[in-house]
């Protein structure tokens, strides 16, 4: 397969990647580990006259833990994700959904800006990131500036971002209580059917707080406060976990595909939010 | 057609230039250009494996690179790994478990394997299938290729011991 021709950079600081992005306007793109972008350019579905590789920009990089907050590079791959022992520890939900993402190889290409910038449905960071209510820095030429995840998917591809913006880093509080992230798919390396993340917390017996999004389920990741709404409060029984799947169903819009029609989607949709709820409560 | 441009790589050690579009796949650069043949193109589409190669302590599907990404680094192909004088320890191990059947996948998951028991030299047999997970195999079932991986595991493991 022989993609379109293209012209490449490899820029060594933002700024030169900026100017590129202003100079070619939308015949440009950054690509960080282009493992979503180099098979669509290969079926020629997308065609990127000038192509901008990030992986020598500086600053792109980087995972600090601290007591409240965690930041993540743009650039940092699957792969480093998974194997940072203070992520895993102070977030193990990240480390969990990683593991379901793709195989081994693309996990060593694979990045998490890659995966929330490029706005496929399909991907499973952004409904995490919106489960963990993080917040995405773009910079561009006016400047630098941040956009929640919850308000950052507008449709399929389709983000908040600007064509000459470039997403730097995700930022989330650190996370407290248990975790899950449910993903049913046909194969390993596959989308998801559909995939489900849950943060919730415990006090006494009791449901605290919830957080619950979805992943491909819609054209954009749900982030469905309906259904965490459903948990908190509750002693999360059979009762409150099929009212928070019914609030899940009632927000999710999923499309007939290869992955099989809307009926079916929607019984995995709600197997897999039960199973996550369980699970995370099982951890809080 | 954008023009041609100069890249050097090491391939299997040994340092390479080379002139190209920077939209060559890197699986075509090492086939078609450097005559390095042991990676195969099997589904073309980042699944099967066949391509894998190492670059810079990573597995990658060498179809899903553009050489202009790989442009300064360091790439291992099967053809690093052993000679049929000198087999590495899991082509020796592949042999003798009946690891493969018609070869294609092999020298993907040769690749591939190598970079896991560098990872982790004691894997469990879950460990080695989700390992493995980039990798597919028509013919064997995979049971033969876990069976060589762990073989290999134990005999490469030996050999470090020896030598200490």
């Amino acid at each position: 397969m022989i993609p379109a021709s293209f012209e490449y950079y490899r820029p060594k600081d933002m700024g030169a990647v900026i100017a590129l992005l202003e100079e070619h306007g939308d015949d440009a793109r950054v690509m960080a580990g282009g493992h979503s972008l180099i098979p669509m350019m290969k079926l020629r579905m997308a065609d990127i006259p000038h192509l901008i590789d990030l992986q020598d920009v500086a600053g792109l990089g980087g995972i600090e833990v601290t007591d409240d907050t965690i930041r993540i590079g743009a650039m940092i791959t699957q792969a480093e994700l998974i194997d940072h022992a203070g992520l895993a520890q102070a977030a193990p939900i990240l480390r969990e959904a990683a593991l379901q993402i793709a195989d081994p190889q693309v996990r060593y290409m694979g990045t998490v800006g890659g995966n929330v910038a490029n706005g496929d449905p399909g991907n499973d960071m952004p409904g995490l990131m919106q489960c963990l209510d993080a917040t995405f820095s773009l910079i561009g030429s006016e400047g630098e500036r941040d956009v929640a995840a919850r308000d950052f998917y507008e449709a399929a591809y389709m983000t908040a971002r600007e064509d000459e913006e470039v997403l730097t880093a995700v930022t989330f509080p650190r996370p407290n209580g248990g975790h899950a992230y449910e993903k049913q798919k046909r194969k390993i390396g596959d989308y998801a059917t559909a995939a489900a993340a849950v943060q919730i917390t415990k006090e006494g017996g009791t449901c605290a707080s919830a957080a619950i999004a979805m992943t491909n389920l819609s054209d954009t990741p749900i982030f469905s406060e309906a259904a965490s709404g459903a948990l908190v409060g509750t002693s999360v029984d059979a009762a409150a976990v099929k009212s928070a799947v019914a609030a899940m169903l009632d927000d999710i819009d999923p499309a007939e595909d290869n992955r099989g029609p809307i009926a079916f989607k929607t019984h995995v949709a709600g197997i897999i939010l039960t199973r996550a709820i369980e699970r995370a409560w099982s951890r809080a | 057609m954008s023009k041609k441009q100069h890249y050097k790589l090491t391939v299997n050690g040994t340092e390479t230039k080379l002139l190209a579009e920077p939209r060559e796949l890197l699986i075509y650069t090492l086939r078609e250009r450097l005559n390095i043949t042991g990676p195969h193109i099997g589904c073309e589409t980042s699944h099967c494996g066949a391509c894998t190669v190492t670059i810079d302590g990573k597995s990658v599907k060498a179809c899903t690179m553009f050489v202009a990404q790989a442009d300064g680094k360091d790439v291992t192909t099967i053809e690093g790994l052993g000679s049929p004088d000198a087999l590495h320890p899991l082509q020796e191990a592949f042999r003798e478990h009946h690891g493969l059947q018609c070869g294609y996948c092999t020298p993907g998951m040769i690749t591939r394997a190598a970079k896991l028991l560098e990872e982790n030299p004691n894997p469990t047999e879950e460990e080695i299938r989700f390992g493995m997970a980039g990798n597919l195999c028509r013919c064997t079932g995979y049971q033969n290729i876990v069976k060589s991986i762990q073989a290999a595991a134990v005999e490469m493991n030996a050999a470090k011991e020896a030598a200490q």
